[in-house]
C-alpha cells in the first residue's frame, strides 16, 4: 500500500502571543515543530504499514527550512521525504495549499492519504478535504480508530457531535485524523541515522505539472486584511474591601440582575 | 506579488520586526530584510513609520480569478444542519447572522436543508429564512461528504448566492471545504464575527488564528460565493416569527452517488456536555483549585444556581474531572447568562470558550490573572474562602 502523509512545520502557537498595548506579536524564540496532530497521522500511516506492507511517504510544503520536519519524519520510520518549495507558493491559502499538495501526491500515486485534522497555526481544518476533492477521492474527516483495511477499502471511526460513526470507504481515499487514535512512537536511534543520511527531494512549481493561475497568492481566494489582540472586556468591575463584603456586593448586584 | 523593503527608506528601527507572524523580517546590517519565511500575510504593511514596506505586484499580476462577475451573485445563504432528521440548533444561530446579513445586503436569506422534512423546513421559515431549498432523498439520511458538497455546489452554481454559510461542525467542517475547491472560492473556518465592510460590501470575516492568540480578519474580495463557518453558540438567534411565510422548494438528488457509506451510528454524549450548552448558569474550575475535592464544592454553587460544572483544560489534564466538562478551544463553546470562572487564570485557549457568556465572575488568587481581562466582576482570593462564603449568601438571598 501506498501511504502519503502530508505535514506542515508550524511555530510552536501555545507561545505565539500578542502585546495588548502595542498590538504587535511576541514570538521571541517560539520554536519550529511539525504540528502536532500530524505527529498522530505520521504514526497512524507507520501502523497501516506495518500490517499491509508498502511504502510511507511524507510530504510538506514550506520554505527551505521544512526540511528538517520532513527528516524528523523519516526518524520515525517515514520511508522517503518530499519537499515543495519555490518562491511561486507563498502566499497559498488553504485553497492554493490543497491544490498544490494534491498535484503532488498525483505525481507520486497513493492507495491512502493520511494528514492530522487540522494546523494549530490556522486551524482551519480544510487542506485535507480541499485536497480529496481536488484528487477526485471520497475523503473522512475526524477520524479516531482505524477498525479494518482491505485491498480496496476500510473501515474507519469517525468523531461526530453526539458520539461517533462506523463509516465504510473505497480505496484511494484521505483520511484526517484525531489525536485520540493513536501515541506518536518516539524515533529510534537506527531511525535517527535514516534521518541524517536521507535524500530529501525537492520539488517546484516547474515539477508538478500545476496550474500556474492556482499556486500561490494568484490561486488564493481569501486575503488576510489584518490581525489584532482578541478584545478585552470593557465594562469589568473589581470588586473591593473585606472578602465578606465582597461576596455580599456580588450577590447584591447579581441579585439586581435577576441573576440570583 | 512580494513584499519588499525599499533598503534606502529603513531607518533601522525594528519597529516591522514584531509585526510579522511568521519570523520573517530580519535585520541585515542595521536593515530590515524578508526573508523566505514571508507568507505575504500583509501584516508588516502600513507599520513602518518610514513606509519602506511595500507590496509589489508582478508584471501582468492581478489577483482577480474569478468566472463571472461579482455582480452576479446576491442573497445570503445558510447550511441548515440536522442530525437524525432534526435541525441542529446552529442552524437557527446561523439564520440570525444570515438574516442581519440579508438586510444589509437587501437581499433575500435561504437556507438548504438535506435530508428533513417539510416541518423542519418551515421551521426555518419561521426563524427567518425567507426560502428553503429541501431534499428528502434516502441519500442524505447519513452525513457522507461526497452528495452533500455536490448537491450544494450545484445549487450554488445555478442561483448564485454571494455568502454561504455552516456551522463549525464535524459535518460543516468536513464537506464545506469541497465545495469551496469544486466552485475555486475562499472559505473562512470558525468565524466569531461577520459584518459587511460598507465601502466596498465584501464580508468581513473575523477568526482566531494561532490557538486563538491572535484575531485576523479574512477577505475573499475577488471570489464568490464568500463561504464561512461559524461554531456553535456563537451568533444569537434571530426573531422567530410564528406567521412568517416562506418558500419551500423541493430539489431532487438524482444521479448523486457516494464513495463512503455509514454503517452504524453510535450515541455516546454524555448529559453533562449537552447541559454545558443548554444551562443558565456554568461553575467552572481551573488548575487553582488544587485537587478534585475542590470540584465537590464547585457542585454545591451550582446546585444553589441551578447550573452545571465545568472546567479548564488544566483540570481535565490533571484527572480532576472528565473531559466532557471542559470549556474552550478544544473543549465546548458555552454562553451561558453567567460564567463563573474559580481558579482558572484565563488562557486565550480558554477563553474563547467562554468569553460570550453574559456575565463573566472570576475568582482568583492572582490579581494579574488574565481572566479578569474579560470579566463583569472580579474577586482576588482564595476560592475555598469565597465560594463557601458564595454558597451562603445566595442561600440567603433566596430565602
Amino acid at each position: 500500500m501506498n501511504i502519503i502523509i502530508c505535514i506542515k512545520q508550524v511555530p510552536d502557537t501555545a507561545e505565539v502571543r500578542i502585546n495588548p498595548e502595542t498590538n504587535t506579536l511576541i514570538r521571541e524564540g517560539v520554536p519550529s515543530i511539525i504540528n502536532p496532530y500530524d505527529m498522530h497521522a505520521i504514526e497512524a500511516g507507520l501502523q497501516i504499514k506495518e500490517k499491509t506492507g508498502g511504502k510511507v511517504t511524507v510530504i510538506t510544503m514550506g520554505p527551505p527550512q521544512a526540511e528538517s520536519a520532513l527528516r524528523d519524519a523519516i526518524s520515525m520510520g517515514v520511508d522517503q521525504g518530499v519537499l515543495l518549495t519555490d518562491r511561486a507558493f507563498a502566499g497559498s491559502d488553504t485553497w492554493a495549499t490543497s491544490y498544490t499538495l494534491a498535484k503532488a501526491v498525483e505525481k507520486l500515486g497513493a492507495d491512502m492519504v493520511i494528514c492530522g485534522k487540522q494546523a494549530i497555526d490556522g486551524d482551519t481544518a480544510q487542506v485535507g478535504p480541499e485536497m480529496a476533492e481536488f484528487l477526485n477521492i471520497p475523503h473522512i474527516a475526524y477520524v479516531r480508530r482505524i477498525e479494518a483495511i482491505e485491498a480496496d477499502s476500510i473501515r474507519v471511526q469517525r468523531l461526530m457531535d453526539e458520539g461517533y460513526d462506523i463509516v465504510e470507504s473505497s480505496l484511494p481515499v484521505l483520511l484526517t485524523i484525531v489525536k485520540e487514535i493513536n501515541e506518536p512512537r518516539l524515533p529510534s536511534l537506527k531511525g535517527k541515522m535514516a534521518a541524517k543520511k536521507a535524500e530529501i527531494r525537492k520539488w517546484s512549481f516547474s515539477d508538478l505539472g500545476a496550474d500556474a493561475e492556482k499556486i500561490g497568492l494568484k490561486g488564493s481566494p481569501t486575503q488576510v486584511k489584518n490581525i489584532f489582540a482578541p478584545e478585552a472586556k470593557k465594562d469589568r468591575k473589581m470588586l473591593e474591601g473585606a472578602l465578606e463584603e465582597q461576596v455580599g456586593a456580588l450577590v447584591k448586584e447579581l441579585g439586581s440582575l435577576k441573576c440570583v | 506579488m512580494r513584499i519588499e523593503v525599499t533598503t534606502d527608506k529603513c531607518s533601522g528601527c525594528e519597529s516591522c520586526i514584531d509585526s510579522c507572524p511568521y519570523t520573517a523580517i530580519v535585520m541585515k546590517e542595521g536593515k530590515a530584510y524578508i526573508n523566505e519565511y514571508c507568507q505575504l500575510c500583509r501584516a508588516c504593511l502600513g507599520v513602518c513609520p518610514e513606509g519602506a514596506i511595500k507590496e509589489v505586484l508582478e508584471e501582468g499580476e492581478s489577483p482577480a480569478l474569478r468566472e463571472s462577475r461579482i455582480e452576479d451573485y446576491s442573497g445570503v445563504w445558510i447550511f441548515a444542519e440536522q442530525r437524525g432528521g432534526r435541525v441542529a440548533s446552529v442552524a437557527f444561530e446561523l439564520l440570525g447572522a444570515g438574516r442581519r446579513l440579508a438586510d444589509e445586503r437587501r437581499s433575500e436569506l435561504s437556507a438548504v436543508l438535506l435530508g428533513g422534512s417539510e416541518a423542519e423546513a418551515q421551521e426555518l421559515v419561521r426563524w427567518g429564512a425567507d426560502r428553503v431549498y429541501l431534499c428528502s432523498d434516502a441519500i442524505y439520511e447519513h452525513f457522507n461528504d461526497e452528495p452533500y458538497a455536490e448537491m450544494l455546489s450545484l445549487l450554488i452554481k445555478e442561483h448564485r448566492p454571494e455568502i454561504v454559510l455552516a456551522g463549525a461542525t464535524p459535518i460543516g467542517r468536513s464537506f464545506f471545504p469541497r465545495v469551496a475547491a469544486k466552485l475555486w472560492t475562499g472559505l473562512t473556518a470558525d468565524c466569531t464575527s461577520l459584518e459587511i465592510d460598507k465601502e466596498t460590501g465584501n464580508l468581513l470575516q473575523v477568526r482566531p488564528a494561532f490557538g486563538g492568540n491572535i484575531m485576523a480578519t479574512i477577505l475573499c474580495p475577488h471570489n464568490r460565493p464568500q463561504m464561512a463557518t461559524v461554531r456553535p453558540r456563537v451568533m444569537k438567534r434571530g426573531r422567530y416569527d410564528e406567521e412568517k411565510k416562506g418558500a419551500v422548494i423541493r430539489v431532487d438528488a438524482q444521479g448523486l452517488s457516494s464513495r463512503t457509506r455509514v454503517i452504524q451510528t453510535i450515541k455516546e454524549v454524555s448529559e453533562i456536555a449537552v447541559n454545558l450548552q443548554e444551562v443558565d448558569v456554568i461553575v467552572s474550575g481551573g488548575r487553582g483549585l488544587g485537587d478534585a475535592k475542590g470540584f465537590k464544592l464547585l457542585e454545591e454553587l451550582a446546585e444553589v444556581l441551578g447550573g452545571a460544572v465545568g472546567a479548564s483544560r488544566a483540570a481535565v489534564d490533571e484527572g480532576w474531572v472528565p473531559y466532557s466538562h471542559q470549556v474552550g478551544q478544544t473543549g465546548k463553546t458555552v454562553c451561558p447568562r453567567m460564567y463563573i470562572a474559580c481558579g482558572i487564570s484565563g488562557a486565550v485557549q480558554h477563553l474563547v470558550g467562554m468569553q460570550s457568556s453574559d456575565i463573566i465572575i472570576a475568582i482568583n488568587k492572582n490579581p494579574d490573572a488574565p481572566i479578569f481581562n474579560v470579566a463583569t466582576y472580579g474577586i482576588v482570593g482564595d476560592v475555598y474562602e469565597i465560594v463557601p462564603m458564595l454558597i451562603k449568601k445566595i442561600k440567603e438571598a433566596k430565602g
